[in-house]
């Protein structure tokens, strides 16, 4: 009785962030993007700053009808969302917010690989909207959704093998045990290489290629309408907060703080992802879209070999300090 | 599946048919439905259906894993196969001409043949299985016996010259990838000025089907098929 309330007070507090923190960073971004920019953002829902205007976006994207084009193959466009928001929501249960069993929603042995293979999965939601929608705009997202997966996949892998070297184990709350914060400056470059492989996954600006509205109008997503199509706007915050909590589990040190590590773990962990999430806005904001060859170029010349240097240095000091 | 699953039945003999626990339920269950999932991949006519069946499949089999205790080859498998080997495919199917609904020349008039081989690999493969894993039976009670651990160290431990083995030969078929790929981009460059384009855009087609990363070469030459269907 105890273990199964223990278990589903942990599936419901990860459901209930896996609702909330995309929808505050949603917000975020609307305020966050209207100051950089020198202008309002939305003022009026709510009467205070415009603080329900996530939630009048909801109810407008719930009002409008469910379109299936006659093209269109019917079962996977309206399977195509869930595939694309699902994996997020099974990798939350995997990231520990603080030290203990209780901080984290399951613990999983190869918690690494774990993240990265259902993270993985989620891609493949845009790839069968970008078919299915029987749409050359949506075909062609499609495609360059799947050339910059497989361009960016291969330095994130090899970024996260690196803190997995370093901690020696591939648990995710294992790596924060083993953590210490000379950490830091060994593993940035790998935790630059992982952030920016990851926004690229995600398809973030400047990463935002395949959903390029001046060129191919909403890219995979363009014949999706209504709450088929906030899912999908879900999937992208979701993702964010997938991302800046595995970057801060990974290379910032989760949990580890020069105070008020021990019951305060959490704010922590919370905090720095708050950080990254601001960057992830600060850069849709600061950089224009990378060309199609300029974000493969990026990725085969850049971001791989760093990542290899990364994890030939990990190595090397790895050796040296046994 | 089935040699997995075969195994199992051998084994069971020392610990009884007749109280099947709930993780050999569910083995021979997700086995069923993986092989389902498997046979729908091979028969239906509809390319990317194959292409997404394929993803039910290879999903099945790591859930498989998952029950014996694998979990790291389980993560594996997703990553691998789930995550970049079916996203090539489809990202192939995609720059070929995949349509929505049936493919009047999906079939192939070697069904017969290529049933009696897979037949034939799959005896084989049940054969070896059931020989080498006669009684043995897996302790799924005790510490995990696939954990990362313990994998870890048996493949570096007991397996490093297979291990070793394979490295090299998936870099032998990465160099050779590359070759071929720097081979086709050369006779196209010495083709006339004008019968380059069309030659390139097929040349290009080739190499992203072996699996070498040039995504950026073969995008140019999709919105022109796109067109033309």
């Amino acid at each position: 009785m105890n273990d199964a309330l223990d278990v589903s007070l942990r599936l419901l507090i990860v459901f209930v962030v896996f609702l909330t923190f995309p929808l505050i960073i949603g917000q975020t971004e609307h305020k966050v993007m209207a100051h950089m920019q020198g202008r309002l953002g939305p003022m009026y829902a709510g009467g205070f700053h415009g603080w329900a205007q996530l939630v009048a976006d909801g109810v407008k994207f719930a009002q409008k009808e469910d379109i299936v084009p006659t093209g269109a193959d019917r079962r996977i466009f309206q399977l195509a969302p869930a595939v694309a928001l699902l994996p997020y929501l099974l990798v939350l249960l995997a990231i520990p917010i603080g030290p203990g069993e209780g901080a984290v929603g399951e613990v999983i042995d190869a918690g690494i690989f774990f993240v990265l293979a259902v993270m993985g999965v989620g891609v493949l939601g845009s790839l069968m909207a970008g078919w299915a929608s029987a749409n050359k705009f949506s075909l062609l997202g499609g495609l360059r959704t799947a050339a910059q997966l497989l361009a960016y996949e291969l330095p994130m892998l090899l970024a996260a093998a690196s803190v997995a070297m370093a901690a020696g184990t591939v648990s995710l709350p294992g790596i924060l045990d083993a953590f210490e914060w000379w950490w830091l400056p060994w593993q940035i470059v790998g935790a630059i290489v992982f952030f920016v492989a990851g926004l690229a996954e995600l398809q973030r600006p400047p990463f935002d290629m395949p959903v390029a509205d001046s060129e191919i109008i909403f890219g995979a997503y363009t014949e999706y309408t209504g709450l088929r199509f906030a899912l999908f706007l879900l999937a992208e915050y979701a993702g964010i907060v997938v991302l800046c909590g595995l970057t801060t589990v990974l290379f910032l040190g989760g949990w580890h703080g020069p105070w008020g590590a021990d019951g305060l773990g959490w704010v922590w962990t919370l905090l720095k992802a708050a950080a990254l999430a601001f960057i992830v806005i600060w850069l849709r904001v600061t950089y224009p879209r990378l060309r199609e060859d300029q974000l493969q170029k990026l990725s085969w010349t850049l971001l791989v070999p760093l990542s290899l240097a990364q994890i030939a240095l990990t190595g090397i000091v790895k050796v040296v300090i046994q | 599946m089935s040699p997995t699953s075969a195994a199992l039945t051998t084994a069971a003999d020392t610990h009884g048919f007749l109280s099947p626990t709930g993780v050999e339920i569910a083995f021979l269950l997700v086995g069923l439905v993986t092989f389902g999932a498997a046979l729908v991949t091979v028969t239906t006519r509809q390319l990317v259906h194959a292409a997404l069946w394929l993803v039910a499949t290879l999903g099945g089999l790591a859930v498989e894993y998952l029950l014996l205790t694998a979990e790291f080859i389980a993560w594996v498998q997703v990553l691998i196969y789930v995550g970049s080997v079916v996203v090539l495919l489809l990202f192939g199917l995609m720059l070929t001409k995949a349509p929505i609904g049936r493919s009047p020349d999906a079939d192939s008039g070697n069904r017969w043949a290529a049933l009696t081989v897979a037949l034939a690999a799959a005896a084989t493969l049940i054969w070896v299985v059931v020989d080498a894993f006669r009684t043995t039976w897996i302790d799924l009670e005790g510490p995990a016996a696939g954990s990362t651990k313990a994998t870890g160290e048996s493949l570096f431990q007991n397996w490093v010259l297979p291990f070793e083995g394979l490295s090299v030969l998936l870099l032998a078929a990465l160099v050779g990838a590359i070759v071929l790929s720097r081979q086709a981009k050369e006779t196209a460059a010495d083709g006339p000025g004008t019968g380059c384009r069309s030659g390139n855009r097929t040349e290009a087609g080739a190499p992203s089907a072996t699996g070498v990363p040039a995504p950026a070469a073969t995008e140019p030459g999709a919105p022109s098929e796109k067109e033309s269907r």
